[in-house]
């Protein structure tokens, strides 16, 4: 299958600082892409590059085929911007009846657009109005538009409530299955986390990381912590079984590696009845987010 | 040509409920009813009828309100696009930024209309309400009516393009202002001070009709007093207009507006969000 949007080799300097540097990455039709990283690690910068809002140094970029701002990939792409803005006096319904005249369609079909994403009660209300949320559904409303090839989503999910954030990614999942591209970006790895199949992690402009969650996790191999709860009394007998582990009070903690998890949690089983109980607990997705944002950084 | 529409559509609704359709009617139908009243005396001794001298003083009213109509409606098309947040989203759909730029040109020529309408059309009741004679005068009426719509295309189109240079709607309002008292005031009282110095000599005569082509609001007034029966009513730069042919004062007319949409076309092109 072709890739609707492909970059290779993408480099793009402001004033001589390096916003992006040789970043390359493809997004298949019906793949739900992640792009992660700081404020200022360049992902709005490749959006806008991919929009054709923005010109680049060096590198080849192809959306739907086409050179992105091209007419034929405006045709195929659609935008959420960070932070969402329309014109307050317009009503809802009136500004998603503009952009759907833009795309060629009848401006008719905005109610139903805006029922998509909740907001027909709200429809003939001026978007002054309207709550951060709100707006933002707006925005979501007119990237649904026309069946886009590829949806490029920055920070959509920024100030909507974790109800709204699940019926977001529920849309999402729709819209890949229908074979749409989806390109998102975010500055936290525990709200993409399940929704999407590749993550890609963007740090000082460079391309840090790239893969499924599981990849990343078994990239990073970072160390799985098992933490125990002492019974009355024996914490100091654990301490002496378990030098390496650390105590603080009846608690402990215990950390190892990935390949060495099965052969700490024997140690620990073979504790018996001493122990009141034992967590497991793997590297969190900040950890994991940290690691590898930081990693280039240093 | 439906984005053009679609989009005339959505800035004539943001005019209508910002009040701009109301306040340029408003202003328009006030100072042209002002006029009638004021300009009342003349009549007689001049000889001509009661319109055509409305359209005179009409005309001298014209060059100054149109063009500030023009500039307060379109400062903050691209530059308040930008401040909002609205202009990176827009660019990314289907169509090309002349488009854009065509269908706001499109809706404030609208408001403008209605606003001259309103205006034009109080002050010719008035004349016909004076007494009769005045249907001769008509003619000169719709000339000022549609070169009005010009020479405010010519404002709207320079409006444009100093919002999309200035980029911030503070910026673009501080450049409008300074275009409308340069075009508009100082570059006349500029010419006329020369005119005064040169003593008749080579700029009077060579230079000072192409100055004043040169300028949108001079050809305007240029084209209409020289097309128009009542010159001997009108004072100031009525004594060039018969120094000028017809000819040359309506394609002044006629191409201001391309250019100044041409001029906005490249401003908005250079525009990165």
């Amino acid at each position: 299958m072709t890739s609707t949007l492909t970059i290779s080799a993408l480099t793009k300097s402001f004033a001589g600082l390096k916003a992006l540097d040789t970043v390359s990455l493809t997004v298949e039709p019906g793949m739900r892409v992640a792009l992660l990283g700081h404020n200022g690690a360049g992902k709005s910068t490749l959006m806008k590059i991919v929009l054709g809002l923005l010109p680049f140094d060096s590198g080849t970029v192809g959306v739907c085929g086409a050179a992105p701002g091209s007419a034929a990939a405006r045709a195929g792409v659609a935008y959420l911007p960070e932070n969402a803005a329309f014109h307050p006096a317009l009503t809802g319904e009136e500004q998603i009846g503009h952009y759907l005249s833009l795309r060629g369609e009848s401006p008719k079909g905005a109610r139903a657009l805006l029922e998509r994403v909740g907001l027909h009660e709200a429809a003939g209300r001026r978007i002054g109005s309207y709550s951060k949320g709100m707006r933002q559904r707006v925005g979501l409303a007119q990237a649904l538009i026309g069946k886009p090839k590829l949806l490029v989503l920055d920070e959509p999910t920024s100030g909507l409530d974790p109800v709204s954030r699940r019926d977001f990614y529920a849309l999402l999942d729709d819209l890949a299955a229908e074979g749409a591209a989806i390109l998102l970006s975010s500055h936290a790895l525990t709200e993409v986390e399940a929704r999407t199949d590749r993550l890609l992690i963007l740090s000082k402009g460079r391309m840090v990381a790239s893969g499924t969650l599981a990849d990343l996790r078994r990239e990073a191999a970072l160390p799985v912590t098992i933490h125990m709860t002492a019974r009355n009394g024996y914490a100091a007998d654990i301490a002496a079984a378990l030098p390496d582990a650390i105590r603080f009070g009846a608690q402990l903690e215990l950390s190892c590696s990935q390949q060495d998890k099965l052969g700490a949690l024997a140690r620990v089983t073979g504790l018996g009845d001493r122990l009141a109980d034992i967590e497991v607990m793997p590297p969190s997705l900040e950890d994991i987010y940290s690691h590898f944002s930081r990693r280039d950084g240093q | 040509m439906n984005r053009i529409l679609a989009t005339a559509l959505a800035e004539f609704r943001i005019a209508f409920r910002n009040r701009w359709v109301a306040i340029a009617i408003g202003l328009m139908a006030l100072f042209a009813l002002v006029l009638s009243a004021a300009g009342s005396a003349p009549t007689g001794a001049l000889g001509a009828d009661r319109l055509s001298v409305t359209v005179a003083s009409l005309t001298s009213l014209a060059v100054y309100l149109v063009p500030l109509l023009a500039l307060l409606m379109s400062f903050d098309a691209i530059a308040g696009e930008a401040e909002r947040g609205t202009l990176p989203l827009l660019l990314t759909y289907p169509g090309s930024r002349v488009e854009i730029l065509v269908g706001k040109l499109l809706a404030h020529l609208i408001v403008l209309a209605l606003a001259l309408l309103a205006g034009y059309g109080l002050a010719a009741a008035a004349a016909f309400l004076a007494g009769p004679g005045a249907a001769s005068g008509l003619p000169a009426l719709i000339r000022l009516g549609w070169t009005s719509l010009l020479l405010g295309a010519t404002f709207l189109g320079a409006g444009y393009a100093l919002s999309a240079l200035a980029r911030r709607p503070s910026g673009a309002a501080g450049l409008a202002m300074g275009l409308w008292l340069g075009a508009v005031v100082l570059y006349d009282l500029a010419l006329l001070a020369a005119v005064v110095a040169d003593g008749g000599g080579w700029f009077t005569t060579d230079l000072f009709p192409l100055a004043l082509l040169a300028n949108p609001a001079d050809a305007f007034r240029l084209f209409n007093l020289a097309a128009s029966e009542a010159t001997a009513a009108a004072a100031g730069v009525g004594g060039a207009a018969a120094a000028v042919p017809l000819w040359q004062s309506a394609l002044s007319v006629l191409i201001w507006p391309l250019a100044a949409l041409a001029l906005a076309s490249a401003a908005f092109r250079r525009v990165m969000v």
